[in-house]
């Protein structure tokens, strides 16, 4: 049994699609859950009780719109551009699940352990913008059209300033394997993660984040004060659905990040606990807590000022950081806390 | 037939596949969108050939700005389909000479071409495993060729600046936000609080 698994072509495919069914599924429940404490954290903020009366607490709230999604009826503009207006929605869902094919959980709790994951991450994700630019531009309207301009230039912008950050990173850890960073955040700890010896990039890398996603501050894209909901306009029932499950994704996938880049993955804060992926759970959570607070208390940014903290700030900052990191690196300062694998980390 | 063959077949035909019909296609928007298709498919070769690294570099060069910044523009633009066909067929018997020159050219160069022995065994890909090719780069071209990345470097830089000078304008008579300024206004100085009594008022 076990070599017909691990020998035989058929085999093969039957365990990687099993693999897969075990990260999407867990993945796709998760972000029903999550998009529930998403908005009960923005109403408790804003004093409301938020959902709750599908099921206990509301909790079954997220699968009540989800069927509700499904079955509302297809509307198609008159006018769009048919195929390039449903490849829109599948796109952005598609770019969203397949960076967590990367993603482990665990020590090699990962599907594919590819040596250049981080990159891989970063690529798919500047395919995000495609869903977007797609979709706004297949609806043939103006709003849309709009947002999804804007929403090119501000992932662009802000993607400049993410790459340079994770350099940073590479640079300490000496690989683009999420096993070797995290492996290189172990020791002494919560004060061996990365968030301490590049403590403003954490900061950096969070707010990028937010802008990278379009997420309140920064959601102009879909500002709906100006522009009704900017590319998801003309979008009803499933494809609306996609776009909202493929953001959602996106945001859980830079919570990942954060914790494998900055907060030590699976790894333990005190010495005396067993590592483990509840670890790595947790600190997503509290990553996803911190953005929808972010979600529930800042007024959005003007769309010139998004571009001048992009350009102005974040990319002389991040860049900066690469270069004061590489010396940090190389002369080994304070023995090798940007140097990890000079510690044997 | 393996896994990689299958793989191959699958990048290879999608790639010339996306090359097709970004030229033939009718809407300029549809031909940016089947070259980024191309462009991911070649970056599924570079996988087999066992060039993570360029493939990934392919995907956020290419893909993720370069192509974006065609779409943009694309999209931006109020391109006139008729005078685009016309032009088109006047240039065509000028575009199928040129190609049937380069089709000669590259037939006569291969029919000139002679191969050593055992050369199908070279044919394959030389992938040391011992060095992830990453840091096979890396070695490369900031170790071996220093000098000459740092010079081709230069050389963009030159032309960053040119590109900058060429275009920069400085417009005196609009207004800008200064942020610095804003953030570092007194507020005893901006603003007057005054206790209003109710029912009197100033």
């Amino acid at each position: 049994m076990v070599d017909f698994f691990t020998t035989t072509n058929l085999g093969i495919l039957l365990l990687t699609l099993g693999q897969c069914l075990l990260v999407l599924v867990p993945l796709l429940v998760a972000l029903a859950f999550l998009m529930y404490a998403d908005r009960k954290v923005w109403a408790a903020v804003q004093m409301r009780k938020g959902p709750n009366i599908v099921g206990a607490f509301g909790l079954l709230q997220s699968f009540a719109d989800f069927i509700k999604y499904i079955v509302k009826e297809v509307v198609v503009p008159a006018g769009a551009d048919k195929f390039v207006f449903f490849l829109a929605p599948m796109i952005s869902f598609v770019t969203a699940v397949v960076a967590w094919a990367v993603i482990p959980f665990n020590e090699g709790w990962v599907l594919a352990d590819v040596n250049v994951a981080i990159l891989y991450v970063f690529a798919i994700s500047s395919l995000e913008v495609y869903g977007v630019v797609m979709g706004g531009w297949a609806s043939n309207s103006k709003y849309p059209f709009l947002g999804s301009l804007r929403s090119a230039a501000q992932m662009i912008s802000y993607e400049v300033s993410i790459g340079l950050i994770i350099i940073g990173v590479i640079i300490s850890t000496g690989s683009m394997n999420f096993g070797d960073i995290v492996a290189a955040q172990d020791g002494m700890g919560i004060l061996s993660w990365y968030f301490l010896p590049h403590f403003p990039m954490l900061f950096l890398f969070f707010i990028s984040a937010l802008a990278e996603t379009n997420r309140p501050p920064f959601d102009l894209p879909e500002a709906e004060s100006e522009l009704v909901a900017g590319y998801q306009v003309e979008y009803s029932s499933t494809p609306f659905l996609l776009f909202m499950i493929g953001e959602l994704t996106a945001v859980v996938l830079m919570c990942a990040l954060v914790s494998l880049l900055f907060l030590g993955g699976w790894l333990s804060p005190v010495e005396f606990l067993p590592d483990g992926i509840l670890w790595m759970i947790i600190k997503m959570v509290f990553c996803f807590f911190i953005f929808a607070m972010v979600k529930a208390i800042t007024p959005r940014y003007r769309y010139d000022q998004l571009m001048r903290l992009g350009w102005k700030v974040f990319l002389p900052m991040s860049l900066g950081w690469v270069v004061l990191v590489s010396f940090l690196a190389k002369f080994e300062v304070l023995g090798g806390f940007w140097a990890r694998w000079t510690i044997g980390g | 037939m393996s896994v990689a063959d299958i793989a191959f077949y699958a990048f290879a035909l999608t790639t010339v596949a996306g090359g097709l019909f970004t030229v033939l296609s009718r809407n300029p928007v549809h031909s940016v969108l089947w070259l980024i298709l191309a462009f991911l498919s070649s970056a599924g070769l570079f996988v087999l050939l066992g060039a993570e690294f360029i493939a990934m570099l392919l995907m956020i060069v290419y893909v993720g700005a370069v192509a974006v910044l065609f779409l943009f523009v694309v999209m931006m633009l109020d391109i006139d389909f008729a005078a685009l066909k016309a032009e088109m067929a006047r240039y065509m018997p000028l575009a199928l000479l040129i190609g049937v020159i380069i089709l000669i050219q590259l037939a006569m160069a291969y029919g000139a071409w002679h191969t050593s022995d055992g050369f199908q065994t070279r044919l394959a890909a030389p992938i040391d495993g011992s060095v992830e090719n990453t840091a096979a780069l890396g070695l490369l071209i900031y170790d071996k060729y220093l000098i000459l990345f740092q010079l081709a470097g230069l050389i963009l830089l030159v032309a960053m600046i040119g590109a900058i000078v060429l275009t920069l304008r400085h417009r005196q008579n609009i207004k800008r936000q200064d942020i610095l300024a804003q953030m570092f206004r007194d507020p005893a100085k901006a603003m007057e609080l005054k206790d209003v009594k109710p029912g009197q008022g100033l």
